[in-house]
């Protein structure tokens, strides 16, 4: 079976004023459907440039990235537009959801650039809410939200279209620790729903939370490991109480 | 119903509103909210292309307005008058009589010529004028009148009316009789209120019955000497008792229909050259002068008004433009990371450039609504205060001015939203990732 994310040689160059810098270079490793990765590495390391080329938003400029075994260098800007809407959900740090709009309306979002609309969002729109325990905040504007209940908003968008691939930025950056570990409870949730789960964090904390961790530093992947002792987020938040 | 009911249909509508229209109505609903979160900016934002639409629909609304003002003063007297005058003139410069230049090429002969069906058909009367000034004297009473020496079919040609008594008989024309039909203010003035009927008023000296009164008519619009201010005597009885001249002042002509006026203008031309033996028009002495071309000039100068006024008006839809294009950019850039979320989660560029320019169409197109509303508003006050001074002044909007106010604004709200809207799309999605 073809690996989802083929990784081969991959490196990206910025070029500012002429100055070079290397934000990637020579990363190789494959990612299989069903996986739950965590990316590792301090500010600064590349995993946000890998994280970024990973889903769709930049490209490499050297060696080659495959997605689902095909080169995205080959994918038009409405290709790339599409399958981030219909394979990719982004988790982010500062959760992003639009301003004075209410919940249902931000997690319809994706649906509104279906380009093949099936006339079922309502009914999505309040799975995904109802899959992160949010469906009874469905007509709250976004702005009454607290942070916890702002990322899990976020999530249902991410997961609205019943992505192939989830990418978490630093998820739980913005939120106290019982708020973070909701967040990871439902990413691990999803995760063995059978989504493939990509979570980017400079915690070791949180990355532990994942069955794999890739280390990288100064652009370089230093380290790919299984996780021996996994976090799992529902005793510990047994443990809270 | 039950609840589970209302529940399911509720969800039913819901999955009805297809994408389409959610890809219109959610940019309108994002820009009404930006709009709503700072009123007042907002307000100066759309409040050029609130002045320049409201400007176009008073515009093209007082235009008319005022057209059928004037236009309707004109036919008051008759847009079918033809009007001789002695001496050659060109149509723009006033009439060598208007300098105190007596000619005297006009005669009764010319008059009769001009009566005849077979000469210009599209004549259906013709009167003969000549005027002076005299002192008319009743029971004491001496005022200075102007005097019209005229034909019996004045009453016919000029629509006049009578007020009591009668207007003078071709008989009485024919026969110098010595009878007046006084302009009311006339009447007024010597008589102080008593009737003028039957009574001998003296002009020059000279003895006349009066057998009649006109209705008052109020301005006479071109006309020099109103008709409420004269006194009408047979044509012939000025001109031998009271002038002692045999050639006429001036000829009015009525055209069976307006539209007759060109071609009636060129047959009476050439029966009056006929009649002074002239083969060349350029030798001619006398000129031929309509209401049509007195209508034309007017509506020139309203029409050059008008358009110096649109002008203003799209002026002020420009600089509405560009605070419109202004509000945009700003939007644009204060909404960079809306925009990389967008594209993050599949908006392509063509999504985003469409969503600006609903949101910049939406902005003007509400301008433009606002501007129309007010114009109208503006317009109807005018018109109410213009009739209440008693002015013909109907409240004309028409729906063309409206189709193109609102077409002017939408396009506004395109022209000057694309290139924000272009900026919006320019945006990478990685904006979404960058943190604060």
């Amino acid at each position: 079976m073809t690996p989802l994310i083929q990784v081969q040689n991959m490196s990206k160059t910025y070029a500012s004023e002429g100055v070079e810098t290397k934000a990637l270079s020579r990363a190789d490793f494959q990612v299989e459907k069903g996986e739950f990765l965590s990316i590792m590495g301090p500010s600064g390391s590349g995993k946000s440039t890998l994280m970024q080329i990973l889903g769709f938003l930049d490209h490499p400029t050297g060696g080659q990235y495959l997605f689902e075994g095909r080169d995205i260098a080959d994918f038009s800007a409405d290709e790339l537009a599409s399958t981030r809407n219909k394979k990719i959900g982004f988790v982010f740090q500062s959760f992003n959801l639009l301003p004075r709009t209410s919940v249902f309306e931000n997690v319809e979002l994706p649906l509104l650039y279906d380009q093949q609309p099936d006339g079922k969002n309502y009914d999505k729109v309040m799975a995904a809410l109802r899959s992160v325990g949010m469906e009874h905040r469905e007509k709250y504007l976004s702005n009454q939200l607290s942070g916890g209940e702002k990322q899990r908003v976020a999530i249902a968008r991410a997961l609205v279209n019943d992505p192939e691939l989830i990418f978490a930025d630093e998820p739980t950056g913005n939120l106290d620790s019982h708020s973070g570990l909701t967040v990871m409870k439902i990413l691990q949730g999803l995760n063995n729903s059978g989504h493939t789960v990509i979570l980017v964090t400079h915690e070791t904390y949180t990355a532990e939370h994942a069955k794999r961790i890739i280390y990288i530093k100064d652009g370089q992947i230093v380290a790919d490991d299984p996780v021996k002792n996994r976090r799992i987020a529902e005793g510990e938040t047994e443990l809270l109480k | 119903m039950t609840r589970s009911k209302i529940v399911a249909s509720r969800r039913a509508r819901r999955n009805c509103s297809n994408n389409f229209l959610m890809h219109i109505l959610s940019p309108i609903k994002i820009s009404y909210r930006y709009l709503m979160a700072a009123k007042f900016r907002s307000f100066l934002t759309i409040l050029g292309i609130i002045i320049g639409v409201a400007s176009v629909i008073i515009i093209m609304a007082m235009g008319r307005s005022a057209q059928a003002l004037i236009l309707d003063q004109v036919t008051g007297i008759g847009s079918n008058l033809l009007g001789v005058l002695p001496g050659a003139s060109d149509e723009k410069s006033p009439p060598p009589a208007a300098m105190g230049i007596a000619v005297t090429t006009l005669k009764y002969g010319d008059l009769q010529a001009l009566r005849n069906g077979r000469n210009v058909p599209e004549v259906i009367d013709a009167a003969g004028y000549v005027i002076g000034t005299a002192t008319a004297v009743y029971n004491g009473t001496s005022l200075s009148a102007s005097f019209e020496g005229t034909t019996a079919s004045y009453i016919n040609v000029e629509n006049a009316a009578v007020a009591t008594g009668r207007f003078f008989t071709k008989d009485e024309e024919m026969d110098m009789s010595r009878v007046a039909v006084l302009g009311e203010n006339e009447a007024k003035d010597l008589f102080l209120g008593a009737s003028p009927l039957g009574k001998v008023i003296k002009i020059k000296e000279e003895n006349f019955t009066v057998i009649g009164v006109l209705k008052k008519r109020g301005s006479s619009g071109f006309g020099v000497t109103s008709q409420d201010d004269a006194i009408f005597v047979p044509l012939r009885t000025a001109q031998k008792i009271l002038l002692g001249i045999d050639h006429l002042g001036f000829i009015r002509l009525k055209v069976s229909d307006a539209k007759f006026v060109p071609q009636a203008k060129a047959e009476v031309a050439t029966t009056l050259r006929e009649q002074h033996h002239i083969t060349d028009p350029t030798n001619d002495d006398f000129s031929v002068r309509d209401m049509a071309s007195a209508i034309e000039i007017i509506t020139q100068i309203t029409d050059v008004l008008r358009y110096f006024l649109l002008v203003i008006g799209a002026i002020s839809l420009l600089v509405g433009g560009v605070g419109i294009m202004n509000i945009m950019l700003l939007a644009v850039s204060q909404r960079i990371r809306e925009v990389g979320l967008r594209k993050a989660v599949g908006a392509r560029d063509a999504d985003v450039q469409v969503q600006f320019l609903i949101e910049s169409v939406f902005i003007s197109g509400l301008g433009g609504i606002i501007g129309i509303l007010i114009g109208i508003a503006f317009s109807f006050l005018v018109a109410t205060i213009m009739q209440y001074l008693q002015y013909t002044w109907p409240f004309i909007i028409s729906w063309q001015s409206v189709a193109a106010a609102t077409a002017v604004s939408v396009g506004i709200g395109i022209v000057f939203g694309i290139y924000p809207a272009r900026k919006a799309a320019e945006i990478s999605p990685m904006e979404a990732l960058r943190y604060e």
